[in-house]
């Protein structure tokens, strides 16, 4: 439970990050809000050479609605979009979602940086930013979601790459998001989301693959009108969960199905 | 007065502000001179052979003081960890635990190096370059396949892994099964798990050179065992050593025992002159602290066509891990207790203690008892429903009745008082029996399951009188306290009970306030230093205010004894005249020219005493109880089951409870939240998992471990009867672990009555969403 010796650096602007990245190596980190690093370096299942501190890099923490687009910062703590009004009437979905994310310890430190760069295919806001098509902007380049997220927590970040904010299509219509776990601060054993959109519904899936999912076979027979019940019979095609110790696989591909049928139904109802 | 009514009294713990505050005293927070720290380097192998150890890099590490190894040790810790003859006598194989392995290491997490450093983060560091070449060997990880001829050992050239196989008779099984219109067979799993007090195991020992002492502080629940076994087996007698165990963070059972860290670090401070701390990582701890439960059960209940039952079969495998655990075989207990609260012409048992390699099983809160619940309230609700009768009325019929106490049960042990009727029908009462059928039909034809589960408990604890303890488990449990009246009148209490939890401080003052008629706050409790109080057991086994209690008391009333003698020689009056109410003696009649308590205390210090008596105003009491004591109760779970996806959501949860007398009535309502809560993690959460093949834990870190937190837990709807024990003067039982005892029959009982329209019999423990799933899909296919 104690890190093996690292560098530390706290830089104070992007560019200086991307800097210290280079300086340090392949095996240097970025330190955020630290949810995800920090235990994994404790349990020394990650030793990296050296982290990068970003958390004080002004300015990058902030929310705000550009016409049609929802711009998050990289710093962006759980708690900020949970509470903001800003997404709550552009993309309540997102704030919903951050609600949901680990205890308030983790919320009140984690940020959608942080989750975008590490890409779990467990951190709640991948399903959602691949679903909506969102950009994930770096020092570098934008990206699409649907390009972004490789393999298990592989993204097409470089090594000296550092997320700077995340871009979401504005979307207040329908929505819900069934997080099913057994205790309430765990991981999703599998989640599901569901927007409705200018351009139909979305459907991602959370922890119900080696990256996030998106459920395009769900979305096409509710474009031809399928019901909840239905469609929801499509969510095996997007997914493909594995054994562990909380569920089998085979379980996991029924819950999901059983989760994207309620999830529809839960927004429907909702108005 | 208000002081005589202290007893009883709902006032909050004098422990709490220290602790809540951040003023606890944890073995953590000690920062002594000169203070190094030990990183223990364990086997990732559940079962190898240690070809060689090379320690070059580590001892060249950054501040690096030592790395020693099992050769190191030889010269300085003389024996193994002992294993209590306890409870089965005729063990068949005691492996010897050395607290280091040398030649072969036979569970994952077993020590075979520790490293001396500055700090710990290089202590860490040093520990991954200690090289050890491993020759793995096969793994003994299944309690079935482990008794089949050929397995392979947990210890290599073992001629089994049979630890212990004993039968256990109680009464003609054969003759009261011929009695049986059906006979039901259920199999049921223990699964193990871990303790997770919220303070791991630590310690710190300081040897002092040329003074020859040592001292040791260790987060344990039995300062003065600990100092019995780790003093001889470093060749000190128990003069040169002192163990301090001041505040605890939990123990729930797994620190009552010594551990071999408490060897090392003693052992290694002795060998480099300097202090050494070592402090148990979350890791460490759910790897190589004793596991609880961990025992698989085959049972057979005979009954006759009108629900009376007749007669119990039960066969325990249980898992003792790659040694024998101090007190791992009382969890054979399970057999003795299985017949619960019912009347049963008789109930045979085989306990078989198998050797496998993970680490070893001791007593977790409960020890035996949860399972013994377990069982014994599964088969009656499996008699009722294959009955077509009501569980309820299954338990009314087979209740041992309040007349018949004292009880003996089928293996001689006597239940001292109960009133199981009492509790099941006030609890019933809180539920609403009739209206939740009729709600659970209802909502049934919509394709909803409530399911109800009642667990009717009864449990042994104050462990415990000597005439029991000393033929089974060798020792006479019996409980200490001095106590001494200061000249002012203020009272210092050492008892060899610990607290840690239990709120001892408060609870015993309560008793010493009333017995002696001195103010609350006068009196001042002291336990956990081997150094300040008189030889005890600790605290285990819900037996600290049924045993400890009881001493403390009997030391007020030897003090009041001399208090009066000397009273009456003051007052020049006979002894018998003397009066002593509430804190005031005077002599019969003249209530208005009373001494209290201190001036007593004061006159007794001073001269002019009677003839022969000596100064001071103190006593000294090891109580040994006559019996054990025998709380019960009846718990009520009511759970939604989704039947689509699995998950159980606990709608009600009531619990009716008698622990005799209540001294305070909030730290026992704070037990049973506790206890209550340890039962429903093992019904639906916590399970340690290995992999079958490779035997790696796959549990080692919280995210996996599944420890549930107040948002899965229910509102607890508790209340209380009061049946007073009549093996103690106070009346008195015990609570600790009454909670836990009871929960996980209630929990799975009404799981399994929820899913009975889909004719599922039985659900393991931890009810996981995926095995309710499972199970289902079976049913429907």
């Amino acid at each position: 439970m104690i890190p093996a010796a690292f560098e530390y650096t706290a830089v104070s602007s992007v560019d200086e990050a991307a800097e210290a990245l280079r300086k340090y190596g392949e095996d240097a980190k970025v330190l955020a809000g630290g949810q995800s690093l920090i235990p994994l370096m404790r349990l020394r299942l990650a030793q990296p050479s050296a982290l990068v501190d970003i958390g004080r890099i002004p300015g990058l923490d902030g929310i705000r609605r550009e016409n049609g687009t929802l711009v998050v910062g990289a710093l962006a703590r759980h708690a900020d979009i949970q509470t903001s009004d800003e997404v709550r009437s552009a993309l309540p979905l997102l704030a919903e979602v951050a609600n949901d994310v680990g205890d308030n310890q983790v919320r009140s430190m984690g940020t959608i940086g942080g989750v975008v760069a590490h890409g779990d295919a467990a951190g709640d806001y991948n399903a959602l930013a691949l679903m909506l098509d969102a950009e994930i902007v770096t020092n570098r380049r934008r990206h699409r979601a649907a390009e972004f997220y490789k393999d298990i927590f592989t993204t097409a970040l470089e090594p000296d790459e550092v997320v700077t904010e995340v871009r979401f299509p504005v979307a207040s219509g329908r929505h819900a998001y069934i997080k099913f776990r057994r205790r309430l601060f765990d991981w999703a054993i599998a989640g599901v989301a569901v927007q409705q959109t200018g351009s139909g519904w979305r459907v991602g899936y959370v922890n119900l693959g080696n990256t996030p999912r998106r459920g395009t076979a769900v979305e096409s027979a509710l474009a031809q009108g399928a019901s909840p019940a239905d469609a929801s019979a499509q969510t095996g095609s997007a997914i493909d969960p594995v054994d562990d110790v909380r569920a089998s696989a085979e379980y996991k591909r029924s819950l999901a199905a059983t989760l994207t049928r309620r999830a529809l139904e839960t927004a429907s109802a909702g108005g | 007065m208000a002081i005589t009514q202290m007893i009883g009294a709902h006032i909050q713990r004098r422990e709490d502000p220290r602790l809540i505050t951040g003023h606890g005293s944890y073995i953590d927070d000690m920062r002594l001179t000169g203070m190094l720290h030990m990183s223990v380097v364990r086997s990732p192998f559940p079962h190898a052979r240690i070809r060689s150890i090379d320690i070059t890099d580590a001892a060249k590490a950054p501040g690096v003081h030592a790395v020693y190894t099992a050769r190191d040790f030889k010269a300085h810790i003389a024996g193994g960890i002992p294993a209590a003859p306890a409870f089965i006598p005729d063990k068949k194989q005691v492996p010897t635990h050395y607290p280091i392995a040398e030649t072969e290491v036979c569970y994952q997490g077993e020590p075979v190096a520790v490293v001396l450093a500055d700090d710990r983060y290089l202590a860490d560091d040093a520990a991954q370059l200690v090289s050890v070449d491993y020759d793995p060997l096969p793994a003994v990880m299944d309690l079935e396949k482990a008794l089949e001829a050929g397995s392979p050992t947990a210890h290599e050239g073992a001629p089994d892994n049979v630890a212990w196989d004993t039968i256990l008779p109680g009464g003609d099984i054969d003759a009261a099964m011929a009695e049986a219109d059906i006979k039901l067979s259920l199999r049921v799993t223990q699964q193990r798990l871990a303790p997770t007090a919220m303070e791991t195991r630590g310690c710190v020992a300081e040897w002092v050179p040329f003074a020859n002492t040592l001292t040791l502080w260790t987060s344990t629940q039995v300062p003065h065992f600990v100092r019995l076994f780790v003093s001889g087996a470093l060749g000190i007698t128990e003069a040169q050593m002192r163990v301090v165990s001041k505040d605890v963070g939990g123990g729930f059972g797994c620190k009552a025992f010594p551990y071999p860290e408490e060897y090392l670090s003693s052992a290694s401070s002795k060998l480099i002159g300097r202090p050494v701390k070592w402090i148990e990582t979350r890791t460490e701890s759910l790897q190589s602290t004793h596991h609880g439960r961990g025992q698989l059960y085959d049972a057979e209940i005979g009954a006759k066509r009108d629900g009376t039952l007749v007669g119990l079969r039960v066969t325990q495998l249980l898992d003792s891990g790659a040694y024998v655990g101090v007190f791992g075989s009382f969890q054979t207990c399970a057999i003795l207790l299985g017949g619960g609260c019912y009347t049963f012409k008789a109930v045979h048992g085989r306990t078989v203690g198998v050797l496998t390699n993970r680490v070893p099983t001791d007593p977790y809160r409960g020890a035996g008892r949860p399972e013994a619940t377990h069982l014994v309230e599964r088969l009656v609700d499996m008699v009722a429903a294959e009955l077509g009768m009501d569980p309820v009325e299954v338990r009314r019929k087979n209740f041992i009745a309040p007349e018949a106490f004292p009880h003996p049960n089928n293996f001689g042990l006597v239940y001292d008082s109960g009133q199981y009727e009492k509790t099941m029908d006030r609890a019933l009462d809180m539920l609403g029996y009739g209206d939740f059928r009729k709600r659970q039909q209802e909502l049934r034809a919509q394709g909803r399951y409530l399911g109800l589960g009642l667990s009717t408990w009864v449990e042994i604890c104050g462990i415990g009188p000597s005439a029991a303890t000393a033929p089974a488990a060798g020792v006479a449990l019996v409980e200490s306290s001095a106590l001494r009246v200061h000249p002012t009148g203020s009272v210092t209490v050492s008892t060899g009970t610990h607290n840690h939890g239990q709120g001892h401080e408060t609870t015993f003052a309560q008793i010493v306030a009333d017995a002696l008629g001195v103010p609350y706050e006068m009196v001042d409790i002291k336990h956990g230093d081997t150094g300040e109080t008189p030889f005890g057991y600790g605290t285990y086994g819900s037996r600290s205010l049924a045993v400890g209690g009881i001493s403390i008391l009997k030391s007020c009333q030897k003090v009041v004894e001399k208090a009066k003698r000397l009273a009456a020689h003051i007052f020049e009056a006979s002894e018998d005249d003397v009066v002593f109410d509430q804190g005031r003696f005077y002599v019969k009649g003249s209530p208005d020219n009373a001494k209290v308590l201190g001036e007593i205390a004061f006159a007794s210090y001073g001269a002019g005493l009677p003839e022969g008596m000596e100064q001071g105003l103190e006593a000294i009491t090891y109580f040994d109880p006559p019996n054990f004591v025998w709380p019960f109760g009846c718990h009520i779970c009511v759970v939604e089951v989704d039947a689509t996806t699995g998950a159980v959501e606990i709608q009600r949860y009531i619990a009716v409870d008698d622990c005799g007398n209540v001294i305070n009535p909030m730290i026992v309502e704070g037990q049973l939240h506790g206890g209550i809560a340890q039962g429903i993690a093992q019904a639906l959460f916590e399970e340690m998992s290995y992999d079958d093949e490779s035997g790696q834990l796959l549990t080692g870190t919280f995210l996996d471990y599944l420890v549930p937190t107040m948002a899965e837990m229910p509102r607890y709807e508790l209340d209380r009867t009061v049946t007073p024990s009549p093996t103690n003067e106070l009346g008195v039982k015990g609570i600790g672990e009454a909670g836990t005892i009871a929960a996980s029959a209630a929990v799975i009982n009404s799981v399994c009555d929820a899913l009975s329209p889909f004719g599922i019999r039985h659900v393991e423990m931890p009810a996981r969403p995926d095995r309710i799933w499972k199970l289902i899909q079976e049913a429907r296919s």
